[in-house]
């Protein structure tokens, strides 16, 4: 709070006590409007001129104000930019709004201040039509390239209900297949250099090595990686959008799907932003359960990648012994949720159901057990010289690059950074526990596998910690705006009664205003950023995914080796093509 | 002349339909050795062991469409495949299984062999070229480096037998480890020449042409049905032809103890390092491209320099 006030005042005497408009926000975020001349101006004092400097560009999005009611006094606009700026130094957040005043408006591009702006940018115009003046490369990034309308604009239709019958007539078919047409001056790439002709190659979208649908388009001088652009969107569902219509507790078992690894993981990121907005305090009993489960979640997502990453590089074997292993964690949530890999068992408020009887066991018989398999795994994969000749040295970046390009988990943390939220800004009550954050210093592909190894190791820690102090006590809240309504509360009186009824019919209605939570997901800063409208459903759903900005990199760190190093990249790097298109 | 002619013929045909039934049956073997290292079961429902999936594949692949990709240069991708299988099968003429049982006994077999597995190498920049797939045209490129870069010192690292034995014959050679046989004295030249076996068959860790996580199939990512049958089995019988030439020229061949006959002995051995394929297949990562070219012309061309320096020189100073 005091840190807030400071930068405030340290702004407000640069640029003038009118520039700045302060919102209060449920997650006590300094949240600034300001004028969009003077955003270029304020973005470069924060990223560079201040002392503590807000060096990370964490999220860039935008929302269509056009029917949002409830505004709180915040200035009018049809559209807003909404900036979310990360100091490490300070631990804290900055959102800078930008209102916007046309149906399709135009905003300064701010790509040449940051490295990652570009692709949020992009998804910006791709998503609203807003036009940035100044971006290199505007033009679509998750919708196909001949898609009408810009989905996330309120106009525009959410379900295929509403859009009419699908016709592929003979002009169409043609127009879509010329969009396939690979012409490389659209990518900005060179056919020829002085002295060689490269050769395009494209990866995927369905190829072994991009484990899902992915495109990767090489310019190869021989083996030699000229460039590479991928080209995403393939995964592309509409989460957001779809969070616009679904109730706020029936959007759950969405979240579920975007880090498709990361399970109940991704309940979490959405629910915490949900449970700052209705104000619920959860107990310590179910905190310990989300920690749990989340902490099994993490071992089961980085077996996913151990496995992966050994097979990209030739070693056939290990993915089978990790994959079984990943069955025994699937086990336990399978006993405790019912689910597997999407267990959809977080509410708002709580956890769907207590632990089952014999938890216990079912925990303690994998903590006994997957210690001795990792030992195994670091003699087969870490330590294999093949493995290591494959690996280090390869795809480095540097923190400042980390930082440049929006970086944030193993990643973040295999360059030296010692940075994990569940430590620096514990949620969920991990402040409770005792676990170390594993560093490397490298920053190549074998510091993050190192990096992820030992994270696995601090999960069993931490896991083992819940099963040892598992409080008694209420597994969801006692707060009217739960989901679903706990049932021995409602036979009391007629008022009881239907608050449950409406709760369960329509959903809990959510406070207006807006909130954004930030996870230590499996692959990096997972975060919500949820506005209401006082509403049963989310007036704007962000997410904010770790992939995307690290795919984004792929081109920086890639240039210049070969293309079987780029599978080591993309091993290291542990993407989710869900986590990236949403 | 007429019996000797017969049993010519008995011969051929007998080693023709062992080696094709053998080649075809290492499916089975490997896809059941391979499950059994990685926990699983493999293939275990089509009859006893599930034996007859080797049965299922064969007529699977014989009656899928056999189809050539329209934008491919159709006289060589068809003949690309037959390469492989062709040479394979040649060298497999000069392989003494036991006392008698070779169908030409050259005097310079194991040249012979050498000249056959380089052909080889052939197939892969064929049936890469032809395909007119990029992922092709990598794969048949690396293969026709590493091949060319392994044959080098697959040849040399044979020369110490041959100094060790005096003969290209592969009969006199088994013969000549009556005594002691030559993986003991050869220990360098044996490693080198396995190494360079395994690249020449292109198995894991060195099957780079094919890279399946980078290339999708390299060099064979467009052939299908019957032809890429015959890439693979073609790749069957490789190992089975460096697994016999390792088993001649440092394990003494047929040759050990009277209790069982030399044909079992033979095929015992050279089963083993059929196993060995498949273990390193199991457990090794692939290195990159460069890398092994590196590893090849810095480490195991002087390596096998010496070995026949050493060798002959060691041979000079006995022999004087």
């Amino acid at each position: 709070m005091e840190n807030n006030s400071s930068i405030l005042i340290g702004l407000q005497s640069r640029f003038g006590e009118d520039t700045f408009t302060q919102q209060s926000t449920m997650d006590d975020m300094l949240t600034l409007w300001l004028p969009c001349d003077k955003l270029k101006e304020v973005l470069q004092f924060l990223k560079t001129g201040i002392q503590q400097p807000y060096r990370m560009l964490y999220d860039l999005t935008a929302i269509d104000e056009r029917t949002h009611q409830k505004r709180n006094g915040s200035p009018s606009s049809t559209f807003t930019l909404v900036y979310h700026l990360l100091s490490f130094e300070r631990n804290s957040f900055i959102r800078l709004k930008v209102a916007l005043s046309d149906e399709f408006p135009k905003a300064p591009s701010i790509a040449s201040l940051w490295e990652n702006a570009n692709w949020y940018e992009r998804e910006i115009y791709d998503m609203f039509g807003i036009k940035f003046d100044g971006h290199p490369h505007l033009s679509r990034i998750l919708m196909p390239r001949t898609w009408v309308g810009h989905p996330l604009r309120k106009e525009h239709p959410s379900r295929a209900t509403e859009m009419g019958p699908f016709l592929l007539s003979d002009e169409k078919l043609d127009l879509e297949q010329a969009a396939l047409q690979f012409k490389p001056e659209e990518w900005g790439l060179e056919r020829q250099s002085e002295d060689s002709d490269f050769m395009f190659l494209n990866i995927g979208p369905q190829h072994p090595g991009t484990h899902g649908v992915l495109r990767i388009i090489l310019q190869l001088d021989g083996e030699d990686i000229v460039d590479a652009i991928p080209d995403i969107g393939f995964h592309h569902r509409g989460a957001e959008k779809m969070g616009e219509r679904q109730t706020w507790h029936t959007y759950i078992p969405y979240t579920d799907r975007v880090d498709y690894l990361g399970g109940v993981m991704n309940n979490l990121a959405y629910l915490l932003a949900v449970e700052k907005m209705a104000g619920i305090e959860v107990p310590e009993r179910v905190k310990v359960i989300r920690v749990m489960l989340c902490e099994l979640f993490r071992i089961a997502s980085h077996l996913v990648w151990y496995g992966t990453f050994a097979q990209d590089l030739g070693q056939l074997s290990p993915v089978f012994y990790m994959f079984s292993d990943r069955e025994k964690i699937f086990n336990i949530i399978e006993g405790i949720c019912g689910g597997r890999m999407h267990p959809n068992w977080f509410r708002i408020g709580g956890v769907a159901q207590d632990l089952p009887k014999g938890w216990e066991k079912l925990v303690q018989d994998f903590l006994d057990y997957f210690p001795k398999r990792l030992r195994e795994y670091d003699s087969m994969v870490m330590k294999n010289s093949l493995f290591k000749a494959r690996t280090v040295g390869i795809g480095i970046f540097t923190l400042d690059e980390a930082i440049e390009w929006g970086v944030t988990g193993p990643g973040l943390r295999a360059c030296g950074m010692e940075w994990d939220f569940r430590k620096k800004q514990p949620y969920s009550g991990y402040e409770m526990f005792d676990f170390d954050i594993p560093t490397a210093a490298n920053g190549d592909c074998y510091d993050r596998a190192v990096v992820r190894v030992e994270e696995m190791r601090q999960s069993l820690r931490i896991i083992e910690q819940c099963l040892k102090n598992m409080p008694e006590g209420p597994y969801k809240a006692d707060h009217p705006l739960t989901t679903p309504p706990v049932k021995k509360n409602t036979m009391h009186d007629i008022e009881t009664l239907i608050t449950h009824f409406l709760g369960v019919s329509w959903g809990p209605v959510i406070p207006a205003g807006e909130a954004m939570s930030c996870i230590e997901a499996t692959k990096g800063a997972n975060g919500y950023y949820l506005t209401s409208d006082g509403n049963t459903s989310p007036y704007r759903v962000r997410i904010r995914t770790p992939s995307f900005p690290h795919m984004q990199m792929l081109p920086y760190i890639s240039r210049g080796y070969t293309v079987a190093d780029m599978l080591s990249i993309l091993g290291a790097m542990d993407y989710v093509l869900a986590d990236i298109d949403r | 002349m007429e019996e000797a002619t017969s049993t010519y013929l008995l011969i051929i045909g007998g080693v023709l339909f062992a080696l094709l039934n053998v080649a075809a049956g290492l499916i089975w073997v490997e896809r059941r050795m391979l499950a059994l290292w990685q926990d699983r079961y493999g293939p275990n429902r089509a009859g006893p062991f599930g034996l007859f999936i080797v049965l299922a594949d064969s007529l699977k692949l014989f009656f899928k469409e056999d189809w050539i990709p329209p934008f491919a240069d159709k006289p060589v991708f068809i003949i690309a495949p037959a390469i492989v299988m062709a040479s394979v099968l040649m060298a497999f003429a000069v392989v003494p299984f036991a006392p008698g049982i070779v169908v030409a006994d050259l005097n310079i077999g194991l040249l012979f062999f050498l000249a056959m597995s380089s052909m080889g190498a052939y197939s892969i920049i064929l049936g890469g070229w032809a395909s007119n797939n990029k992922y092709s045209l990598l794969g048949a490129m690396r293969g026709a480096a590493q091949m060319i870069s392994y044959e080098v010192f697959m040849g040399l690292s044979l020369m110490g037998v041959v100094l060790m034995s005096g003969s290209f014959n592969l009969t006199e050679i088994v013969e000549a480890q009556r005594g002691l046989w030559f993986f003991i004295p050869q220990l360098l030249g044996f490693v080198i020449f396995f190494i360079a076996g395994i690249a020449e068959t292109h198995r894991l860790p060195f099957d780079i042409p094919e890279a399946e996580s980078e290339l999708s199939a390299g060099f064979h990512s467009e052939y299908s049905g019957m032809k890429f049958g015959i890439f693979f089995i073609g790749e069957y019988m490789g190992i089975t032809l460096i697994s016999c030439m390792v088993v001649l020229l440092y394990f003494g061949g047929w040759l050990g103890p009277d209790l069982l006959p030399p044909i079992v002995w033979f095929i015992l051995k050279v089963f083993a390092f059929i196993s060995v394929f498949i273990l390193l297949r199991a457990s090794l990562p692939r290195p990159r491209y460069d890398q092994l070219m590196e590893y090849g012309w810095k480490i195991l061309l002087p390596l096998t320099l010496l070995n026949l320096v050493v060798t002959g020189g060691v041979l000079l100073w006995l022999g004087e």
